[in-house]
């Protein structure tokens, strides 16, 4: 189905240019701000073109102890462990499910899935996180938390049943292979495609993930990006409190490029996905309709 | 009976592979699940859930004589009514606008940039909202703005009036491009025949619009809303906590059942513990029961897209 109608086409192009214009130009207005120089914006506010730029912020993010560069470690660890964990630990949970005639399968399918269904509140997961598995201020509460996702899990399952024919794994056990053995150098290669779109999701779930050290982080140590970011927004404050090395503090000289700097953290922290988001744009869009696929 | 002895031995190598996944739903799912017990007990830290003195329904009839429980139920499901309703009508012209584009590459760029916020987290989203409603500097506060409009500066952050919108335009710009996308794909499966037949019938665009892609969006939008609908009591917290920066002037429009929960968890003692675990275990019951009712409703209308 095409427009015909030269003018129609033009203005249904115009309206979605217009549309990049609304969903570009938040993003550039941060990006904008973070290098812009902080006397320009105490006179005249957030500019799209600003009269003086600087790289103030940025070179204040780097030498100051606000923690930033730990931060990017604490949230590089825990994506790149929690990913492989959680990729890990669904496909194991998966693969049985997709056999065909394995006892119990309906009630490892449920036990999941009613998860989805009803949960046990904020508090008591809260308290018994806390209080019973004591980990408040572990780095285990960034990975465990988010590992197992049930919805993922039968998307996997899913996929295996559909795309691997059993009669392949009939003949890979006819040799002598283990089921493990089957998983990891059969199953897992022809799953590919579904493997690295979940694999993708999880790295965004972990990287952008503040609701976890949220409730259960309180070691500036334990500190990622997100949450670093979200205790900056609450407390203002804490910027020009932060402890600063006497080189830093006496090249600033208690002029701290307060509003660049909370935009320049914004970058630091959206920047990688905004690097990637092209080039992996296709898994991105895979991602968001494998779902449709029936579980 | 020795075959099917051998047969589940054979099997304990699969079975093994269910353990770690088992294991975590068990202490992150369900062990919370036997925990809410708490919400018929006066909580306190020390005790535990299990430690803790019963006090029967001592904590829910607080909580029905908590004013702001009530306000964040009546904002939870307002703002769900809006969102639901407006998502639907945007995104489905959204992706019949998007289908109408001939070229594939530009196509292909503008879904692309239009799904692009939903990837970001909601704190990086509050900062994207705050550069343009902070007091002192925000863009919609800069000189050239305030000079333009002959106004004065606005605190955003205490306009309790204007969250309702400010909420829905964010929630707007993060979801509209991932929900036309789903709708995009199931235009796809649409036979191409009907739109060549359509065509030589001498139909119009416009035509083949109303007449073809719509009715065939039917089923998916009605199944896409009533699953909505079963999710009308929870809500993004991050949306309602990060963007709204937890202002306490704006609770009055922008506090949610799940803010609530967590606030009266946080900062209000024991009282509030027991008002947080309540309203959680209210807000779990009611949305089992909705989201079983819809899928009930779903199952009749099509049972192939019935989620059980």
């Amino acid at each position: 189905m095409e427009i015909s109608n030269k003018f129609v086409n033009a203005l249904i192009h115009l309206l979605f240019l217009a549309l990049v214009v609304v969903f570009v130009f938040p993003i550039l207005l941060v990006i904008i701000i973070s290098f812009t120089d902080q006397s320009t914006i105490n006179n005249f506010g957030y500019q799209i073109i600003p009269a003086q730029t600087s790289l103030d912020a940025y070179r204040y993010i780097f030498t100051s102890d606000m923690g930033v560069g730990h931060a990017y470690l604490v949230t590089i660890g825990s994506t790149v462990c929690g990913t492989l964990i959680s990729v890990m630990v669904m496909a194991l949970y998966a693969y049985p499910l997709s056999r065909p005639g394995l006892k119990g399968k309906g009630f490892f399918t449920f036990y999941i899935f009613f998860t989805m269904l009803f949960s046990g509140g904020l508090l008591a997961w809260y308290i018994m996180v806390t209080k019973y598995y004591h980990m408040g201020n572990t780095i285990l509460a960034l990975i465990l938390p988010l590992a197992m996702s049930p919805w993922y899990t039968i998307i996997m399952r899913t996929f295996f049943q559909t795309t691997i024919p059993m009669s392949v794994i009939e003949s890979a056990k006819i040799d002598g292979a283990g089921e493990m053995k089957i998983l990891i150098s059969l199953v897992l290669p022809l799953a590919k495609p579904a493997i690295a779109t979940i694999a993708l999701f999880q790295t965004l779930a972990y990287w952008n993930d503040w609701f976890n050290p949220m409730l259960l982080i309180t070691d500036k140590n334990l500190y990622n990006l997100q949450f670093l970011l979200q205790v900056m927004m609450k407390n203002i404050q804490m910027l020009s409190d932060s402890a600063m090395s006497a080189e830093v503090a006496s090249r600033f000289a208690g002029n701290i490029p307060e509003d660049a700097v909370r935009m320049a953290l914004c970058v630091v922290a959206m920047g990688p996905i905004l690097i990637v988001y092209p080039f992996f744009q296709k898994y991105f869009i895979q991602g968001l309709t494998i779902g449709a696929v029936k579980g | 009976m020795n075959k099917r002895l051998t047969r589940l031995r054979n099997d304990i190598p699969l079975y093994m592979m269910f353990i770690p996944g088992f294991a975590l739903v068990f202490l992150f799912s369900y062990m919370p699940m036997f925990g809410t017990i708490i919400a018929f007990k006066q909580i306190n830290m020390r005790d535990g859930i299990f430690g803790s003195p019963w006090v029967g329904l001592e904590n829910f009839r607080m909580l029905m004589n908590n004013s702001n429980a009530w306000l964040a139920l009546r904002n939870t499901v307002l703002y769900n009514l809006v969102f639901i309703s407006t998502g639907v009508v945007f995104a489905v012209t959204l992706a019949v606008l998007l289908s109408l584009i001939k070229n594939k590459l530009a196509s292909k760029v503008y879904q692309t940039i239009y799904i692009m916020p939903y990837f970001l987290s909601m704190v990086i989203i509050a900062y994207i909202v705050y550069a343009f409603l902070n007091m002192e500097s925000g863009f919609l506060n800069n000189t050239a703005f305030v000079n333009l409009f002959g106004g004065e500066k606005v605190n955003w952050y205490t306009k309790t009036n204007a969250w309702p919108v400010i909420l829905f335009i964010v929630n707007a710009w993060k979801t509209i491009g991932y929900s036309s996308i789903v709708y995009l794909a199931a235009m796809a499966g649409i036979d191409p025949g009907l739109y060549e037949a359509a065509t030589i019938d001498g139909a119009s665009t416009w035509k083949k619009i109303i007449h073809i892609t719509l009715p065939s969006l039917k089923n998916i939008v009605i199944i896409m809303t009533i699953m909505d609908i079963g999710r009308i009591f929870s809500s993004d917290f991050g949306l309602f906590y990060n963007v709204p920066m937890d202002s306490g002037a704006l609770y009055p429009t922008t506090m949610v059942m799940n803010t609530y929960v967590y606030n009266m968890m946080r900062g209000a003692g024991a009282a509030g513990s027991g008002l947080s675990a309540a309203a959680s275990m209210l807000q779990s019951v009611l949305g089992f029961i909705m989201v079983v009712s819809a899928n009930a409703v779903v199952r009749k209308i099509d049972r192939e897209s019935a989620m059980f």
